[in-house]
C-alpha cells in the first residue's frame, strides 16, 4: 500500500469526486419532491454515499490478479504441490489482498467526509455517525462478514479466470451486475419498492447494503441478527460452492509453460 | 501520405488487429454495453421514485447522458493511445521509436490503440438518444441536428484534451495516474446531469476550467427549447461547444512543452 503512496491517494482523490457528485445529485433529488414514501433520508443517503465509497474495494468485480498472472505464468502449479488445502491458501490470499487496500480507503474517506467536509462548513452533507452504539458493533460485525463474502465471490472469479485462462473478459461482465446489486450504485432502498424483498435476499445485499443498513439502525435487533445470518448463509454457500468449482478446475487445468 | 489518411490506416491497422480475437473483442464490447449501461440504472431508478427533479424530466436527463456518452465513446476510442503512453511506451522506451519517425507524435498515439469495445459505450449513449427523442418529443429539425452534431464534435475534442493532458503528465510520473479518471470517468458523470442541479462552485468549475457544461448542458438546453434556468442567453448554446476546441488546442500547447522536456529513460 505504502510503496504505491501517489497511486492510492489518486484512487481516493477519485473517490472523493465520485461521491461528492453522487451527494449533489442526491440532494437535488430529494430538494424537490415530497418526501413522504421515501425511505431514507437524505441525510442517511448521503452518509451511505460516503460509506459506500470508502467500502468499494470490498466490492468484488475483480479476481485477485496474483492468482490470475500465477494462471498465466503456470506458477499455479506450486500453489498445486503445496502440502495445504488450495481453496484456504487462495481464500486467506485474497481476503488479505481486499482487507489491505480496504483499511487505508475508509480510514481516508471518513477522514475527508466525516472530519474535513463539517471544518470547511459543508456539514450537511458529511457522513453522520452510526444510528447507536449498538448499531455500531453491529455494524463491525457486519463489515468483517462482508469483507469474508466480498472474499468468498472474489474466489468464484479466480475460480472462472482459472479455468478460462484470462480474466479480462470475466472481470469487465462481474462488474456491472455487482456494482448494482450491492448497493454501491444507488441504495437498495431508493430502487422500486416491488423489488425490495429479492433485493435484499440475493448474495451482493451482504457486501455494502446489509452492513449499511446496520449502521443506521434501519435493521436493529433481531432484524439485525437476520441481516448477520442472511451474510453467513451466503457465505457458506458461495465458499461451499467455491470448493466443489475449485476441484473440477484444477483436476482439469492444463499447466502451461515450466 | 497526408496526416488523415495515415491517421486512417493506424487506425485500420488497429483495428483488424484487434479483429483477430473475434470472442475478445466482442466480450469487452458487450463489457462496456453494460458496464456504462448501470449509470443508466441509478438515473431511471431515482426518478422512478422521486419523478423529477427540479422541474427536469427523465426524457430531458436521457439527452444529456446520451450525448455525453457519445461524445465520450469517441475521444476514448481515438485517444487511449494517451493513457498506455506511461506504461507502455515511457517505461519500456519504445517512446524513442515514435520519435524517430517523421511524423507527428500525438497522431501515431491516437492510432496506435483504436479500441473496438468502445463500440459499446457509443451504442449505449445512441440508444438512450432515441430513447430521450421519444420521452421528451424532441422535433429533430436540421437545426437542432446541426447543434447536436456541433457539440459532439466539441465534446469529443474536449475529451481527447483531457487524455492529452494524462498522457502528458505522464513525461513527469512515468505512471499513468487514476486521478486522471476524475475529468474523464468523472466528467462523463458529472455532465450527465443538468448543470443546474450543482453548487455555484461546481458549475463554474465545468464552465470555465473543463468546459464540460459548453459541450453538453448549453446544447441540449437550445435543442429542447428549454430556457436556462440559472440565466444564460438562448444563444450560448450555438456557440459554446467552441470551448472543447480551445481546450483541446491548449493540451496539446502543454502536451507540446512536455515533449520538449521530455528525456528518455534509456532502457
Amino acid at each position: 500500500m505504502l510503496q504505491y503512496r501517489t497511486a492510492a491517494l489518486a484512487g481516493f482523490g477519485t473517490q472523493c469526486w465520485w461521491g461528492g457528485i453522487k451527494v449533489m445529485v442526491l440532494a437535488a433529488f430529494y430538494g424537490g419532491a415530497s418526501m413522504a414514501g421515501t425511505p431514507m433520508s437524505l441525510t442517511q443517503a448521503i452518509t451511505y454515499s460516503w460509506l459506500s465509497q470508502g467500502l468499494l474495494v470490498l466490492v468484488p468485480w475483480l479476481g485477485d490478479p496474483e492468482v490470475a498472472q500465477a494462471v498465466r505464468t503456470g506458477a499455479v502449479a506450486y500453489d498445486r504441490l503445496r502440502p495445504v488445502d488450495a481453496y484456504a491458501l487462495w481464500f486467506a490470499r485474497s481476503a488479505g489482498w481486499i482487507a489491505a487496500r480496504v483499511l487505508p480507503r475508509v480510514a481516508l474517506m471518513a477522514a475527508f467526509a466525516a472530519v474535513a467536509l463539517p471544518l470547511v462548513g459543508l456539514g450537511d452533507w458529511a457522513w453522520k455517525p452510526p444510528a447507536s452504539f449498538a448499531a455500531a458493533i453491529a455494524f463491525l460485525a457486519s463489515s468483517v462478514l462482508a469483507l469474508l463474502l466480498s472474499t468468498s465471490m472474489v474466489m468464484l472469479l479466480n475460480i472462472a479466470a482459472t479455468a478460462a485462462l484470462n480474466e479480462r473478459g470475466i472481470n469487465a461482465l462481474a462488474g456491472p451486475v455487482v456494482i448494482v446489486f450491492s448497493g454501491n450504485l444507488l441504495p437498495l432502498m431508493l430502487l422500486p419498492n416491488a423489488w425490495q424483498t429479492a433485493l435484499l435476499l440475493q448474495p451482493f445485499a451482504g457486501v455494502v447494503d446489509i452492513p449499511a443498513r446496520i449502521y443506521f439502525g434501519l435493521m436493529s435487533g433481531w432484524q439485525a441478527m437476520a441481516g448477520l445470518g442472511l451474510q453467513s448463509f451466503w457465505i457458506v454457500v458461495l465458499v461451499v460452492f467455491g470448493r466443489m468449482a475449485m476441484q473440477r478446475t484444477m483436476r482439469r487445468l492444463e499447466v502451461q509453460g515450466g | 501520405m497526408g496526416s488523415l489518411r495515415l491517421l486512417m490506416r493506424l487506425v485500420a491497422a488497429s483495428l483488424s488487429g484487434q479483429a483477430r480475437y473475434p470472442a475478445s473483442a466482442l466480450m469487452l464490447t458487450t463489457g462496456q454495453f453494460l458496464g456504462t449501461g448501470i449509470e443508466v440504472i441509478a438515473v431511471w431508478a431515482l426518478f422512478h421514485r422521486f419523478g423529477e427533479v427540479q422541474g427536469w424530466q427523465l426524457g430531458e436527463v436521457a439527452l444529456f447522458y446520451g450525448l455525453v456518452n457519445c461524445m465520450f465513446a469517441v475521444a476514448d476510442a481515438l485517444g487511449r493511445g494517451f493513457d498506455t503512453l506511461g506504461t507502455e511506451f515511457l517505461r519500456t522506451g519504445a517512446f524513442d521509436r515514435l520519435l524517430l519517425r517523421p511524423r507527428p507524435v500525438a497522431l501515431q498515439l491516437m492510432g496506435h490503440d483504436f479500441r473496438i469495445s468502445r463500440a459499446g459505450r457509443l451504442l449505449q449513449g445512441a440508444l438512450v438518444l432515441v430513447f430521450a427523442t421519444v420521452q421528451a418529443n424532441i422535433a429533430w429539425t436540421p437545426a437542432a441536428i446541426g447543434i447536436a452534431l456541433f457539440a459532439l464534435a466539441g465534446g469529443a475534442a474536449l475529451f481527447l484534451g483531457i487524455l492529452v493532458l494524462q498522457g502528458t503528465l505522464s513525461f513527469w510520473t512515468v505512471e499513468s495516474l487514476e486521478i486522471a479518471n476524475v475529468l474523464t470517468y468523472g466528467g462523463v458523470q458529472a455532465a450527465q446531469y443538468p448543470l443546474a442541479l450543482y453548487a455555484q462552485w461546481f458549475r463554474r468549475v465545468l464552465t470555465f476550467i473543463v468546459p464540460l457544461a459548453c459541450v453538453a448542458y448549453y446544447p441540449a438546453l437550445a435543442i429542447l427549447g428549454k430556457p436556462d434556468p440559472l440565466g444564460a442567453p438562448a444563444w450560448m448554446g450555438l456557440v459554446s461547444p467552441l470551448a472543447g476546441f480551445v481546450f483541446l488546442a491548449a493540451a496539446f500547447g502543454v502536451w507540446r512543452f512536455g515533449l520538449r522536456h521530455y528525456a528518455s529513460t534509456g532502457s
